[in-house]
């Protein structure tokens, strides 16, 4: 297992051997109606070849952290703490200009909707060459070919009549399949997909999912995968973070977290969920309530206003005091670990089948 | 899935969709929107064919999934049935009356009685009008007084969805994603209707609200007995709440059948495709016993679907005959009752793996070779 091995919130440096570290990352944002704490104390690792999955829903911090990652936040009313490193280099008080050499050359990102993240005034051919223009010093001619390339690569039908197209002229699915080539053109170490399938029919962000997987294996690089879609994160995470209120409450290989899940919010997830697979005698059990405002978020453990199981920790912990997230594969919370594995076997396994 | 499973949910779908009385009978439903086209005078040079020849039956109190990806015509038969639409041809038939084209006056009566739930909680409620009013307006338009006066009626209907009675007097603004489709749900029942339209009311929210929204409508559909046009692209969720399922591409329907049926036995090989792509959660140590269908490329333009069977372009099957002769929607052999497929050469009823994956999609096929080597 490669996610942190490390205490959360320790300003130690990292190892050689962690390829892309965050630490005790806080993003506060000032709005008119205060500060908003949209990220506040996240840790986590990745290492080459392995993918992250960050789930959580929305407003839980997973996409403002990494746009911080590479910079794209406003810093005018934007304060960052804490540590970013990218193969031993620090991100967070990197300079512009040393970011813009990092972008789209050694960490590239995927967005949700490719219509708005692609330029609709250029060709897709002259938006994917750009990058690798800019970073590899090729000349036009080969920074096309190298287009056509990658256009063939992500399975774009017709690539050397398409490279010149518009993105108007792609369907949704080509789109995407567009904006993976942009990202991998310069084969980037590190790639962020934020969401990168959530506009896209089932039968579509199958084609692309395995796509990313197999590009994956080619290629190498890390990815961080950023969904609010359990089924989509088991198919691809290596790793998984359980994000909920600018907070990791859960961390694990994907397989240990959503076999055996020890964080009430995880459970309310799983069991909020219908599967192909599930009864249908069992009924959704949700989680009550809605997420909290981040502009005041709750004191204590964040998800105690929406947990039934506060009564089991006793006294007025889960108010008062915020549970830590342990090394390795561990969940925030005040129970006990006897207590989490009775819980799960007890109430919510069987709400699983 | 385990037998175990199975079969107690088999005999309690088939007990939910024993013939009940029919309560909307659509047949042959075609809806095609002009598209114009020319310099100086602009003419008519072809048509989006959004739904063609759709057959569909909802019972009294039964709930009916439509599925199908973007651009399936799925939201469009939904409001065609409404009559939010004008049909171009076919037949819709409520509790027995023609409404196919009903005028404005004769549907009057038959409007209080379907009513529609929208995707989007944010754009379907009105942001200058408070809670109470846009509940209490369905009932002002048509005239009803319920007893107790119309403002207790709000009030109970807010306490029914899961909200503060109190919160008559607030604004949609006031209230989250979740919150606002409670009031959506409050106002399609505010004129106790007979059928909903739900489309996609779910899809907007985050998972943990979902299953709330989810538990409410199933609520609203077994206590007051309403039938439900349930329209999603989300297969779980449909699974989860219709008893019979509907599945649709390029405006066609190209299977429908109990939900066992089209879940645990589907025929058609885009139904195959469609479940195979859904992605799962492994909760549990067992290897996957799933197919792995990855198709190529998107859906076809609807303006120029292809000839005879509309997925053949997609289909692994496909042959010949496809091109040429339109498959009707019938029960073929080895059907349950009741489930129809729209093809010539229907698959296995079954979802369990394949001794070989089919992928069509080329990238895919070059990368996954290049790996085996």
């Amino acid at each position: 297992m490669s996610t942190s091995t490390r205490t959360e919130g320790a300003a130690a440096p990292t190892g050689p051997d962690s390829f892309f570290s965050v630490r005790d990352l806080r993003v506060r944002f000032s709005t008119e109606d205060g500060v908003v704490k949209a990220v506040d104390g996240l840790s986590f690792d990745v290492e080459r070849g392995r993918t992250l999955g960050i789930v959580g829903e929305s407003g839980s911090g997973k996409s403002v952290t990494n746009l911080t990652v590479l910079g794209l936040h406003n810093p005018k009313t934007t304060t960052v703490d804490g540590e970013i490193v990218l193969d031993g280099k620090e991100l967070v008080t990197a300079t512009e200009k040393e970011l813009e050499k990092l972008r789209g050359n050694k960490v590239a990102m995927i967005f949700q909707d490719p219509l708005t993240a692609l330029s609709p005034y250029y060709t897709v051919g002259r938006q994917i060459a750009e990058p690798y223009m800019k970073h590899t010093g090729a000349s036009k001619k080969e920074a096309r070919a190298r287009a056509i390339e990658m256009l063939t690569k992500v399975g774009i039908p017709q690539p050397k009549v398409r490279v010149d197209d518009y993105p108007h002229q792609f369907s949704g699915g080509m789109r995407q399949r567009a904006m993976i080539a942009m990202a991998l053109v310069c084969d980037p170490d590190l790639l962020i997909a934020d969401e990168p399938t959530t506009a896209l029919d089932v039968t579509v962000q199958a084609q692309i999912l395995d796509l990313l997987k197999d590009l994956q294996q080619e290629f190498g690089s890390a990815i961080v995968f950023i969904t609010h879609d359990l089924g989509v994160i088991s198919d691809m995470a290596d790793d998984l973070l359980v994000m909920y209120a600018g907070r990791a409450v859960e961390r694990g290989s994907a397989a240990e977290v959503l076999r055996s899940p020890r964080h009430p919010y995880t459970w309310g997830l799983l069991s909020s969920m219908p599967r192909l697979g599930g009864s249908l005698d069992q009924p959704l059990s949700p989680i009550p309530g809605s997420p909290p405002s981040m502009l005041n978020p709750p004191s204590g453990c964040p998800f105690h206003p929406r947990c039934a199981f506060t009564d089991e920790v006793g006294g007025d912990r889960c108010a008062t005091e915020r549970p830590p997230l342990g090394e390795g594969r561990a969940a925030a919370c005040h129970l006990t670990a006897e207590q989490k594995q009775t819980l799960f076997i007890d109430k919510i396994q069987p709400r699983l089948r | 899935m385990s037998d175990d499973v199975t079969l107690p949910a088999q005999q309690g779908s088939a007990s939910a969709s024993a013939p009940s009385e029919v309560l909307l009978k659509v047949a042959g439903l075609t809806k095609h929107f002009p598209v114009y086209g020319g310099f100086p005078i602009k003419r008519k040079v072809g048509a989006v064919q959004a739904v063609d020849d759709v057959d569909l039956t909802v019972g009294a109190g039964e709930s009916v999934g439509l599925v199908g990806e973007s651009g399936c015509g799925k939201s469009t038969t939904g409001r065609l049935i409404t009559r939010l639409m004008e049909p171009t041809g076919g037949r819709i038939e409520y509790a027995g009356r023609d409404i196919t084209h009903a005028s404005r006056r004769q549907l009057a009566p038959v409007r209080s009685e379907i009513q529609m739930i929208f995707q989007d909680p944010y754009s379907s409620l009105n942001p200058r009008q408070t809670v109470g009013t846009i509940i209490k307006s369905p009932m002002e338009v048509n005239g009803i007084n319920p007893k107790g006066g119309r403002d207790t009626k709000v009030r109970e209907l807010l306490e029914l969805v899961g909200l503060n009675p109190e919160h008559f007097n607030r604004f949609p603004h006031e209230f989250s994603g979740g919150q606002r489709q409670r009031i959506g749900v409050a106002r399609a029942l505010a004129l106790n209707p007979k059928l909903i339209v739900a489309d996609e009311p779910v899809s907007a929210l985050d998972v943990s609200i979902q299953a709330q929204v989810v538990n409410l409508l199933q609520k609203v559909q077994q206590e007051l007995g309403i039938a439900f046009l349930f329209i999603a692209h989300d297969l779980a969720v449909v699974r989860h709440f219709s008893q019979r399922v509907a599945v649709m591409y390029l405006g066609k329907v190209v299977e429908v059948g109990d939900r066992v049926s089209i879940y645990s036995r589907p025929r058609h090989p885009y139904t195959h495709a469609l479940l195979s792509a859904v992605p799962e959660v492994s909760t549990i140590d067992e290897p996957e016993d799933r197919e792995r269908i990855r198709l190529a490329g998107d859906v076809p333009s609807p303006i120029l679907p292809p000839s005879g069977c509309r997925f053949r372009t997609r289909c692994w099957k496909a042959q010949d005959k496809c091109a040429s002769e339109v498959p009707p929607l019938v029960r073929i052999d080895g059907n349950h009752e009741g489930h129809l497929t729209a093809c010539h050469f229907p698959e296995q009823p079954t979802t369990a793996a394949r001794d070989e994956d089919i992928v069509l999609d080329p990238a895919l096929t070059a990368l996954e070779d290049t790996g085996k080597d």
